[in-house]
């Protein structure tokens, strides 16, 4: 009855809320996708991270729920592993893409091959079973409208990703790693100059990249959509190299970059919700469309663009 | 010695990548006795299902077709040094055009609705990664991003229209479109159940090669693709060259598409983007681009795809092992590409040794 009484009210509203509950994995990953190309290294294969990740966190959360762990801890062992097969996969990226005459391009399409394989060879057996999710702030509950309490139910994951963005930010400006970081993606030889092993840096980035790009895909299979299926990603992990572009290497400018790529993802099915369904599977690929035009618009063959590292898509 | 040094490299450039799948073989048995298979059972079966038979083999040939036509989708662009990844948008779209195609012009007979279907197929796909290019060039977005996204925008695009306005009442689970009429449909290769689209793929990778090793406009497209800076000084028409190797590209790739939809599906529907876009880009990197190469490594890697399903069926592995293996040999190929030049056994013994050139390969 609530909605609709509030009747086409309950399409912007169903973005917002959308955008909040979809912009946490585009955060996640591209928030990794940026630590790792500020090294001067692309890691295309960010995808199977995240599908590896959403597989590794719903087999571990419901593995140790029913293993007497209790329900509150074992979604967020979940997220932690997440994390860590992210890591190993970071690993395999890192150390292969850095071989010499090796391109890190397309070691990453190659990752999103293993990585997804991988998801899907051990997520099999997960398909069925329910395991605990995330729990979830309902800041809401003022509201007697339930599409404003859906819009206000924010999960700590996305808090914590809204805060790494201005703590990365911090670090790639005022510590010592930060600047090693960008030493090395800006100019690989005064880095050498430097001292620094641009090789460990590099793998040092790529390997926490990946880390947060598993989580990304723990939020997925966690809390929303909230189950594992081989569907479950709908190229987050490819459209975070996108993100990165657009957000103009900045990890505050990711999270804003994050929000608006939720929001277009949100649009499809808050449209349904109204019924609107004839468009149904073109306004779902609006994240597409969107990433596309804004590349277009942004992107110009005379200049490299601000803010880009000097070494990123170059043979070293 | 001049002979000697040519007959080295070939020789290098054909053991490195067998070696590279023998590696691979082992990871992936090691892999597959971790999950509780015997690999040398596991490997039989791969065999049988893939060259076992004339039966088995046929069904690879099959598979192998689509992948040699869409392989050129990204071995062409990458002589031009551009790493496109659109084959599975360019197939999804050829062989929508195709069934639009081949549905406006029924009862014409057979040869008009191919020939109709094939056109549609081809400029379709054309354009697709043409636009690729032209962003490529004239914007500077980079192709493989912009391809990846035009994947995700075609297959929304496939699922509208089969959804919608060209949907078939009829097919309730699986949304499709109208279908071909059989007596329309691509026909197989007199004495086979092989279809025609073999054919199409074999021809249209002779072509690619020639182009590419044996003519002026191949030339020019490699030397664009060795130095972009000099080939626009020496006056090369950069720009022009991209559309055009991204049209050749993308049409290959759109006929791809017509082939699966005119001889194997017969109308359009999600089956298009099974599996054959990525398999394809693995396929122009196993054969390092070369469209000879593209040839028979889509033969094996068409084998392994058949044999998806008795991987399953008698050793209850999942069917994402065949994703699994084609990744491991993804990665062991791209592993294997820094060892060119570094292994002292495809060297002249004459020439002296650097400290640290012959360094040992690492598995």
């Amino acid at each position: 009855m609530a909605t609709e009484s509030i009747g086409w009210w309950g399409v912007p509203l169903a973005i917002a809320a959308g955008t909040i509950r979809g912009s946490a994995p585009f955060l996640f990953v591209s928030l990794g996708e940026c630590l790792t190309e500020k090294s001067g290294k692309i890691n295309l294969g960010l995808e199977g991270t995240l599908l590896m990740g959403a597989m590794s966190a719903y087999a571990i959360s419901y593995l140790s729920s029913s293993n007497g762990i209790p329900t509150w801890l074992a979604p967020w062992l979940g997220v932690f592993t997440a994390g860590v097969a992210g890591m190993l996969l970071g690993t395999i990226h890192g150390w292969l893409s850095q071989q010499p005459k090796v391109n890190d391009v397309a070691v990453g399409i190659a990752m999103i091959i293993f990585g997804s394989g991988i998801a899907f060879f051990f997520g099999k057996a997960f398909i069925q079973p329910v395991a605990p999710q995330l729990p979830a702030f309902e800041l809401g509950n003022w509201s007697d409208i339930p599409s404003i309490k859906a819009a206000l139910k924010i999960s700590p994951l996305f808090l914590i990703g809204v805060a790494i963005a201005p703590i990365m930010q911090w670090f790639f400006k005022s510590t010592r790693w930060g600047l090693y970081i960008r030493a090395v993606g800006d100019s690989p030889e005064a880095a050498k100059a430097m001292g620094i092993s641009v090789y460990k840096v590099r793998m040092f980035s790529i390997i926490a990249g990946s880390f947060l790009a598993g989580i990304g895909g723990a939020y997925l299979s966690l809390y929303y959509p909230g189950s594992w299926s081989e569907r479950i990603s709908s190229g987050q992990g490819l459209m975070a190299v996108a993100l990165v572009i657009f957000a103009r290497w900045n990890p505050v400018q990711c999270l804003y970059a994050a929000l608006l790529f939720g929001g277009a993802q949100a649009i499809g099915p808050a449209l349904q919700s109204v019924g609107v369904n004839s468009y149904y599977y073109l306004f779902n690929a609006s994240p597409y469309i969107f990433t596309l035009a804004i590349m277009i618009i942004t992107c110009s063959p005379k200049r490299t663009l601000s803010g880009s590292p000097g070494a990123l898509g170059t043979e070293n | 010695m001049i002979f000697t040094e040519k007959w080295r490299t070939t020789l290098e450039k054909i053991c490195i990548p067998i070696a590279a799948l023998a590696v691979s073989l082992v990871i992936f048995g090691v892999f597959c006795a971790a999950a509780g298979a015997n690999p040398f059972a596991v490997y039989a079966s791969i065999y049988k299902a893939a060259f076992g038979s004339w039966f088995s083999f046929q069904n690879t040939l099959i598979r192998a077709a689509p992948l040699m036509l869409a392989s050129l989708c990204t071995a062409l662009p990458a002589r031009l040094g551009l790493v496109i990844i659109g084959n599975e948008g360019a197939i999804v779209i050829g062989g929508l055009s195709a069934v639009a195609a081949g549905l406006s012009v029924q009862g014409a007979g057979p040869f008009v609705v191919q020939l109709a279907m094939a056109l549609a197929g081809i400029v379709s796909g054309g354009v697709w990664i043409a636009a690729v290019g032209a962003l490529r060039h004239y914007r500077g977005v980079n192709e493989t991003i912009s391809s990846l996204l035009l994947n995700y925008i075609a297959i929304a695009l496939l699922n509208h229209m089969v959804g919608g306005p060209m949907r078939d009442p009829t097919s309730l689970n699986k949304p499709s479109s109208y279908p071909i009429p059989d007596a329309d449909m691509l026909g197989n290769i007199p004495g086979t159940r092989v279809h025609f689209g073999l054919i199409y793929g074999i021809i249209a990778c002779l072509i690619a090669y020639f182009l590419i090793q044996r003519t002026t406009f191949g030339f020019a497209a490699r030397t664009v693709g060795g130095n972009i800076r000099a080939a626009k000084i020496a006056g090369l028409p950069v720009g022009k060259l991209t559309l055009i190797i991204c049209f050749l590209a993308g049409s290959c790739a759109g006929l791809a598409g017509m082939v699966e939809v005119a001889a194997v599906h017969g109308r359009a529907n999600e089956s298009l983007n099974a599996s054959y876009g990525y398999s394809s880009i693995l396929v122009a990197f196993i054969a390092r681009q070369n469209p000879v190469a593209a040839v028979f490594v889509s033969i094996i890697l068409g084998g392994i795809l058949a044999s998806g399903g008795i991987l399953q069926r008698a050793h209850q592995l999942p069917d994402a092992t065949v994703l699994v293996f084609q990744g491991i040999v993804f990665l062991v190929i791209l592993f294997s590409e820094s060892l060119y030049g570094r292994l002292a056994i495809f060297k002249e013994g004459v020439k002296p040794q650097m400290p640290g050139q012959n360094l040992k390969p690492q598995t």
